[in-house]
């Protein structure tokens, strides 16, 4: 029986069996939906970790902004209040000048430096290049809180190294948290030290992608390096350079440790507010002031739409400046 | 490609999806309520700086079988954050809070937030001293916190440096110098003079915190907790004695680099010393300057600056437990035995009597008797009425402006206008 069955002739035109031909549709299904819907899921955790850790929070304090909110308390709508209240806010005022002036302070020399540094690196005739690549990233490395109390004790008045270097050349010592001038100046320069060496690499990365033909050929015209420089490296370095202010914009705007512990942890920054910065002043008044947290919430508003027009217009500065 | 291949792809995106969801949903919450009577395995106590608390948190293990974990953060101004993100969120809170004078103000007129400990513990009214036991009521009449300590105040001074420009040493010949608080200046006018020009005290700031917290009326609020900054006489007293004190200051801000460096360099020769500063005075002058620091008493009788209080969150799942170990650690003799371990002075009126406190001598400060200095002096505090957002007013607005004073930034008139106005934006609640 069973030789019978196995030794049949197949029949020549056997359908594919309904089976076979079910799974293989079934197979054709499952491509379509992965081809169409696995990208989504692929990028999706980024998605969902950005929508609860960056669009959730900046969604609730657009929406604390528009409440007089009690961190621990009752809380209730008040519409666009908080924001009128902040044009006629003197220490608002008074904190976006200190941002501003500190941010003037720390990236225009930082980036001019990086620039110079970066364009540096590029030599071909460099020894030892990598070395001075990693040694120029070395203090991005060192903890914002180190970087800060270390420089808050160079800038001391009473045993700080800066004081007694002047006091070598006789200059009365000078109290650095006492006034704005000094005060932003203390604070550029640990920005300065901090972040020159990253954008400096940036930089550098941006000059290696420049196509060394370009070179070449501007060479054999006779075209000096610093030439060069102007009419090669600077325009080809345009994209990066405004990624790199707008990197530095970002960051200025929101500079926040340093200032904070140069005054020895206390929020006000400098007993007449001479260096609060915007994002010290959000803090002062959403937590450090239990029942503001609305108006905190405004300020913090308020630091992201200046960041944006702050961008934009640096934006059309660079570009326009590097045509 | 085949689609095995394709499969696990889509399942390991899947399965990144997924991860990435559940890890957010674990944030979510797990309200689960204890039984009614069950016993709870653990309680949490949080703590800052130093309370003490390692042995007898031990004994109540022992004698409960109840678990505790002690948090200790190191300063208060690490801890009130946290605290804070405890309550708005609702979670996280230990059984057991340890509530300093400034924030216990700051959170009473949002007192729902704290269990009432009055039908939860035996009445205890009588045991403290009465003022600080008022001090932890809500203005709705629930019972906030437990009396821990309180932070009496005394003057520490360098007997050294004393000597060197001509003051006398002895403790009780140094408090003879300054009964009242012109005695106090006419002392530090006579060292500046002796010691051809240095400072005597560490700040114009510690001034007014002394003579604030002498009890001498209310302060930033009234009674109805109206903010009165600019018209109480009080704090005009303070602000004058303060800024009458300019020649003498060394002008090093309290907690900064100059103000800690400044005790090992005798930059000045005297401080403010609540109880719970000896530690931070000794610690900042090292051990090379061992017996020269001693302590006297304060210009103008006794007054109070700091203190706790122990709180049970009302998000605590086990109140009642938490509660009872609250009152463990507050009884007489908890307290006594915290005050040897880490100094922080009794409130409880039994634990003030007990001769082992009494007779405490502080081997750093010339073996001065702290336990009779400091527990004399509590006897002597008035009852002072803080606001809810005193220590608001006191840290952004009065110290900032007097610091500019100090420091030459603004003369006293607009120093003054610096403050009130700053006194009523800190002071809004």
């Amino acid at each position: 029986m069973s030789l019978s069955a196995t030794t049949a002739p197949p029949s020549p035109a056997a359908p594919p069996s309904p089976d076979v031909d079910r799974r293989r549709s079934r197979g054709r299904l499952l491509n379509r939906l992965d081809v169409k819907y696995s990208p989504y899921l692929y990028i999706a955790p980024f998605f969902l970790i950005f929508g609860a850790f960056g669009l959730y929070p900046m969604v609730r304090t657009a929406w604390m902004s528009l409440h007089d909110w009690d961190m621990i308390g009752e809380h209730s709508f008040i519409g666009f209040d908080n924001y009128t209240r902040l044009f006629s806010d003197e220490y608002f005022w008074n904190a976006l000048v200190n941002t501003f002036g500190i941010f003037a302070l720390s990236t225009i020399p930082q980036l001019l430096l990086a620039l110079f540094l970066a364009n540096l690196l590029n030599r071909t005739f460099l020894r030892a290049k990598t070395f001075f690549r990693m040694a120029i990233f070395m203090p991005n490395v060192v903890s914002v809180a180190a970087v800060a109390i270390v420089f808050g004790m160079l800038f001391q008045r009473e045993f700080g190294l800066f004081n007694w270097l002047l006091s070598l050349v006789g200059v009365d010592p000078v109290d650095w948290d006492g006034q704005r001038w000094s005060s932003w100046f203390a604070i550029s320069s640990m920005v300065n030290w901090r972040w020159t060496g990253y954008n400096t690499l940036i930089l550098l990365a941006g000059m290696q992608a420049i196509p060394k033909d370009l070179y070449e050929a501007a060479a054999i015209d006779g075209a000096s390096p610093w030439r060069q420089f102007w009419q090669i490296t600077l325009p080809m370095l345009k994209p990066t350079f405004i990624f790199v202010v707008i990197l530095s914009t970002i960051g200025g705007m929101q500079l926040f440790t340093e200032p904070l512990l140069f005054a020895n942890g206390n929020i006000l920054g400098g007993s007449q507010r001479e260096f609060q910065t915007l994002a010290m002043y959000m803090y002062e008044m959403g937590i450090v002031n239990l029942n503001s947290a609305g108006y905190g919430a405004a300020v913090a508003w308020a630091i992201f739409m200046i960041i944006i027009l702050v961008s934009l217009f640096n934006f059309l500065l660079v570009r326009r400046s590097a045509k | 490609m085949s689609v095995t291949t394709r499969r696990t792809r889509l399942a390991a995106a899947a399965l990144a999806a997924i991860t990435a969801v559940s890890g957010l949903a674990a944030c979510g919450n797990d309200d689960d309520k204890p039984a009614a009577g069950e016993k709870p395995a653990k309680l949490v106590v949080d703590t800052f700086g130093e309370f003490g608390y390692e042995e007898l948190v031990k004994q109540y293990e022992k004698d409960t079988g109840i678990k505790v974990e002690l948090r200790k953060t190191a300063q208060l101004a690490e801890y009130r954050p946290k605290l804070v993100r405890y309550l708005a969120t609702g979670k996280g809170a230990a059984d057991v809070t340890a509530l300093e004078e400034g924030i216990l103000n700051e959170f009473k007129p949002n007192a729902r937030n704290w269990a009432d400990l009055n039908p939860l513990v035996a009445d205890h009214s009588k045991e403290f001293l009465p003022w600080k036991w008022e001090l932890g009521k809500a203005p709705d009449g629930r019972l906030i916190g437990l009396p821990t300590d309180v932070g009496s105040l005394a003057v520490c001074y360098r007997k050294d440096l004393f000597q060197a420009a001509g003051l006398p040493t002895e403790r009780d010949q140094v408090s003879a110098l300054w009964p009242d608080w012109k005695g106090f200046h006419d002392a530090g006018l006579k060292y500046k003079q002796g010691s051809g020009g240095k400072a005597f005290i560490d700040s114009i700031t510690a001034v007014s915190n002394g003579v604030m917290f002498q009890g001498n009326g209310d302060l930033f609020y009234d009674k109805e907790d109206n903010i009165i900054a600019d018209t109480s006489p009080a704090v005009k007293n303070a602000w004058d004695t303060a800024t009458s004190m300019a020649d003498i200051s060394a002008k090093a801000q309290t907690w900064s680099p100059e103000w800690s460096g400044g005790f090992k360099q005798g930059t000045f020769a005297a401080t403010f010393c609540p109880s719970w500063m000896l530690g931070i005075v000794s610690e900042n002058s090292g051990a090379a300057n061992k017996g020269k620091w001693d302590v006297a008493s304060v210009p103008g009788g006794g007054g109070n600056w700091g203190g706790s209080w122990l709180a049970v969150p009302a998000q605590s799942k086990y109140p009642k437990e938490a509660a009872k170990l609250a009152e463990y650690l507050t009884n007489a003799k908890s307290q006594v035995e915290a005050f040897k371990a880490k100094g922080p002075l009794p409130t409880n009126l039994e634990a003030l009597k007990n001769e082992a406190f009494i007779g405490y001598t502080n081997e750093y400060f010339s073996n001065a008797p702290t336990g009779k200095i400091f527990g004399e002096s509590v006897a002597k505090i008035q009852p002072t009425h803080l606001g809810p957002k005193h220590q608001a007013v006191k840290e952004n607005a009065l110290e900032p402006a007097l610091r500019a004073f100090e420091s030459g930034q603004a003369d006293k008139a607009k120093a003054w206008e610096q403050f009130t106005k700053d006194a009523k934006t800190q002071g809004a609640f």
